[in-house]
């Protein structure tokens, strides 16, 4: 049967409809909601590329039941970080930077340094690396990544 | 209500969606390029490369696509240059059967130096053309005449190139074997310059539309139910098994089995709940005797390259013989984003999307699978998640048309992470050994490499497709590693040669090619022997070089110059002296000639190893890299970025791990790969020459990290490392042996 749930995404509260509560999050993102940044990558919370924030705090959609979801749990997609008429530091700093190759994994890696700068204004290289750890990137843009995320903490 | 409904009745609701929901907006796009179905394709034909409307829009069509490296920016920037349009007025369409050329499978490092070349050649013949009934026109000379952004000028008067061509085609050949004149490169204004990708906005902002994000209205989605081990029969299948799941349901055909439902979630919970009965099988060789199995391998043939004189002969004459074994291990693809594919039977005709980097081959093989004339066949290339060679995006295609055709409806079908990991193709495991002999005064007199590598059967590049091999529908298969014989030859001149490849009947897994492939394990095999060859001889790796490179090799001499001194590098034999202390430091190099004909790369790798781990870290290195004229300087260095890493993660740590029946590295944790804190930092010098035709990118460099990697760690510990991955365990092993 299905059942309602409310969502508080990117601003604002919406309704979908599910069969199981037990889905995670990312389908409702992108099944129900027409989302395209959070990605499908493992289903295993290893690779990243599904990340969103809950609440301010890096989340791994691919994971997380919706029945763990509130429906005041303010969840943020790197849609609601910005867009092109008003890009946030790190996308800016992304795009400024090239620091994109396939771009699959991307979005996580802006979610997670998005995250990193918000608690830490300043972050070294290893605190940088360390942070973004538990992103996987087969590309190789590991390097822009990390100069992309220093120039996004200039922009504060 | 399933989810499908669900969404659509958000759609039609109360508006309360945050973003508009535009994947819709993606299929018309993608349908709309069927209104040129008339346009011609064959590769001699303007028309078929390019098109321009009566606003001056111009339409690229190439049969080249974007796996991700940036490749489509080079593209239009080479034809904005030619075409004298501006980059803005450029819509480049990629790797759709029905409208783009088929020049080719996306690979080898080729899109520009073959694609983007003939992109050129047509814009130059269509500029030419242009010019000339401009000419006529304004009642003047083409020379008297100049072109900006696509308005031509003649003196006070002008016409712009929407006037002249606006969606007329140009009706003229073009002959890649005798190319039309180009422009001087000194008139162009983007080629050469850093111009910003342009889908790295949209991927930053999560508009931008990856296959795994295309849908088409009614469709299903899909999850394929692979056999649990290989070689395994289906033999009963418990369809009540995933009852409780709303609008789930069972395709079977053969051996293959997969589920549909109405929305995504739904179709993963049958495809987890699903009961099936499998036989057991066991084909794959003892893992712990792989390499004994690859060397006792029936050999189909034996295919020699680089023979100079008489090696054997020379050998056996040498006053001093050296000889090496190494391995590479079994590689996975290991794209980020499982494979994905959508497809669509409607009227008896198939239409496929996928991110297959060879849609023109696709096509011919689902037309093969289906029975159908290729003609109603459609392949149309939607970006996916990157994939470095031929990974599991054709057979995501086979598996949704196999599914479209079973169940009336378009199919999405989307990969697990464990199908991805254990059903992509795999790079093959590769055994070389290496012979020198040297006369009395040190010279290098004989120089053999000897192979055993997997065959590639005649005809083509079909790497079978597994709905295909699972059903037994008809299938035109072959194995397919790819390329793999070049750079067995030595890029250094001796006076006696010889590579023999030992093409082996078969290898383990279904193989493919992977970014640089053979010409990684070819060039780590050459390069580390190299390296020990100078240790032997008590001279420096790039001095013993320099001696055998052909004089005629200017580019290549310089690549090594330069690379001195960009790294500050100190002349002198391996391995450094007096070395103590737990963390041993050191560096090595190699160098190749991509293919032994085109792009020079050299690189210089600093490592560190720890003496009791057995742990190498590589804080740096330094490329040289001459791939003659720079479309895009940024976009180079992007690519050897990228070569670099993820050539050293395939170096220190991947390997595909398996049982007698079954692939053990199925995710993340069991095939890790390199993390951000294990990343090196790269120092580049590019060589460029505006005036050299501009060679490929997306490889040369990664086929010299393995070999510069394992030369540093003899550097710093005086231990050889040959065994590909270079893992804490093996570092240990060698240093107890040398002990």
């Amino acid at each position: 049967m299905a059942l309602s749930k409310s969502l508080n995404v990117n601003g604002r509260q919406v309704s979908i409809q599910i069969d199981d509560p037990e889905m995670p999050l990312l389908y409702a993102l992108r099944e129900n909601l027409g989302l395209k940044s959070p990605r499908f990558g493992c289903g295993l919370e290893q690779c990243g590329a599904c990340t969103v924030h809950i609440n301010g705090r890096v989340v791994r959609s691919c994971v997380k039941p919706l029945k763990e979801v509130r429906p005041n749990d303010r969840i943020v997609t790197l849609e609601g970080l910005g867009n092109l008429q008003n890009l946030h530091r790190v996308q800016r700093a992304f795009i400024e930077e090239q620091a994109v190759q396939c771009g699959y994994c991307i979005t996580g890696m802006a979610m997670e340094a998005a995250a990193l700068l918000a608690r830490n204004p300043n972050p070294t290289d290893a605190q940088i690396k360390q942070a973004l750890s538990h992103n996987l990137c087969k590309c190789g843009t590991h390097a822009r990544i990390i100069r992309a995320v220093k120039r996004a903490a200039r922009y504060a | 209500m399933n989810m499908h409904a669900s969404r659509r009745d958000i759609l039609k609701g109360t508006g309360s969606l945050i973003v508009s929901f535009s994947f819709a907006g993606a299929i018309s796009e993608t349908l709309a390029q069927g209104a040129a179905a008339t346009k011609p394709l064959a590769l001699t034909e303007v028309d078929s490369f390019l098109a321009i409307d009566a606003k001056g829009k111009v339409t690229v069509y190439s049969g080249k696509v974007d796996l991700g490296t940036g490749v489509r920016t080079a593209l239009m920037q080479m034809v904005a240059d030619e075409l004298d349009v501006s980059m803005q007025n450029i819509n480049l369409i990629e790797g759709d059967t029905a409208t783009t050329p088929a020049q080719g499978t996306t690979w080898g490092s080729l899109t520009i130096q073959l694609g983007g070349i003939q992109l050129r050649n047509a814009a130059a013949v269509a500029r030419q053309a242009l010019l000339e009934e401009a000419g006529k026109r304004l009642n003047t000379k083409p020379e008297n005449l100049r072109v900006s952004n696509g308005i031509i000028f003649g003196g006070p008067r002008r016409l712009t190139y929407g006037e002249l061509i606006g969606g007329k085609q140009f009706n003229l050949k073009v002959d890649h074997t005798k190319p039309p004149k180009r422009k001087d490169p000194k008139e162009y204004r983007v080629v050469g310059k850093s111009v910003p990708r342009v889908d790295i906005p949209a991927k930053l902002t999560g508009t931008f539309t990856f296959i795994h994000d295309f849908r088409v209205p009614g469709m299903l989605h899909g999850r394929v139910v692979r056999p649990p081990v290989f070689g395994a029969k289906l033999q009963s299948v418990d369809e009540s098994s995933i009852k409780h799941i709303p609008n789930a349901r069972v395709v079977r055909q053969g051996d293959f089995l997969a589920v549909v439902a109405e929305t995504e979630w739904n179709a993963i919970r049958a495809a987890r709940a699903l009961q099936a009965n499998w036989s057991k099988a066991e084909t794959l060789p003892d893992p712990d005797k792989l390499w004994e199995y690859v060397r006792t391998s029936k050999i189909a043939k034996d295919e020699e390259y680089g023979k100079v004189g008489d090696s054997a002969a020379a050998m056996a004459g040498a006053a001093r013989k050296v000889n090496a074994t190494y391995d590479f291990a079994i590689h996975t693809h290991g794209s980020i984003g499982p494979s994905c594919a959508v497809a669509e039977f409607k009227d008896g005709k198939l239409t496929s999307w996928s991110a297959s980097q060879a849609t023109h081959n696709l096509r011919n093989q689902l037309a093969k699978m289906f029975g159908l004339p290729p003609a109603d066949v459609r392949c149309i290339y939607l970006e996916g998640s990157g994939c470095y060679g031929r990974n599991g995006h054709e057979d995501a295609a086979a598996d949704a048309a196999l599914l479209a055709k079973a169940t009336g409806r378009p199919v999405r079908v989307q990969w697990s992470r464990g199908d991805e990991h254990i059903w992509d193709p795999k790079g093959p495991p590769t055994l070389i050994d290496m012979r020198a002999g040297l006369d009395p005064s040190g010279n290098i007199i004989a120089w053999e490499h000897e192979s055993w590598i997997p065959q590639q059967t005649p005809g083509g590049f079909h790497v079978p497709l597994i709905a295909a091999s699972l059903t037994g529908m008809p299938a035109d298969d072959h194995i397919a590693p790819g390329n793999i014989f070049q750079n067995a030859a030595p890029g250094y001149k001796f006076p006696n040669a010889r590579s023999v490849c030992h093409r082996l009947e078969t290898t383990p897994f279904r193989p493919s090619w992977i970014r640089t492939p053979g010409r990684m394990q070819n060039t780590y095999a050459n390069e580390c022997f190299m390296d020990e060859l100078a240790a032997q001889l008590n001279i420096d790796p790039i001095e013993l070089r320099l001696k055998y490179l052909d004089p005629k090799e200017e580019r290549g001499i310089e690549v090594l110059k330069r690379l001195k001194t960009l790294a500050k590098w100190e002349t002198r034999p391996s391995p450094r002296r007096n070395v103590s202390g737990n963390i041993v430091r050191g560096r090595g190099m190699s160098y190749v000639k991509y293919e032994n004909s085109r792009t020079y790369v050299a690189t210089v790798c600093d490592v560190e190893v720890n003496r009791t781990t057995g742990e190498i870290r590589v804080p740096r290195f330094y490329v040289v890299h001459d791939c003659g004229q720079i479309i895009n300087p940024d976009g180079l260095r992007n690519q050897i970025e990228g070569n670099v890493i993820q050539t050293l993660s395939r170096t220190l740590i991947e390997e595909v791990k398996f049982d007698r029946s079954r692939i053990t590295s199925v995710d993340w944790e069991t095939y890790p790969i390199l993390t951000f804190p294990q990343v090196p930092e790269i120092i580049m010098d590019l060589v460029d020459r505006p005036n050299a035709p501009p060679w490929g990118a997306g490889e040369p460099a990664a086929a010299v990290i393995p070999s510069a990697v394992s030369n540093a760690v003899f550097d710093a510990t005086g231990i050889r490392v040959r065994s590909v991955p270079f893992t804490p365990d093996k570092v240990k092993a060698a240093m107890k042996g040398a002990a």
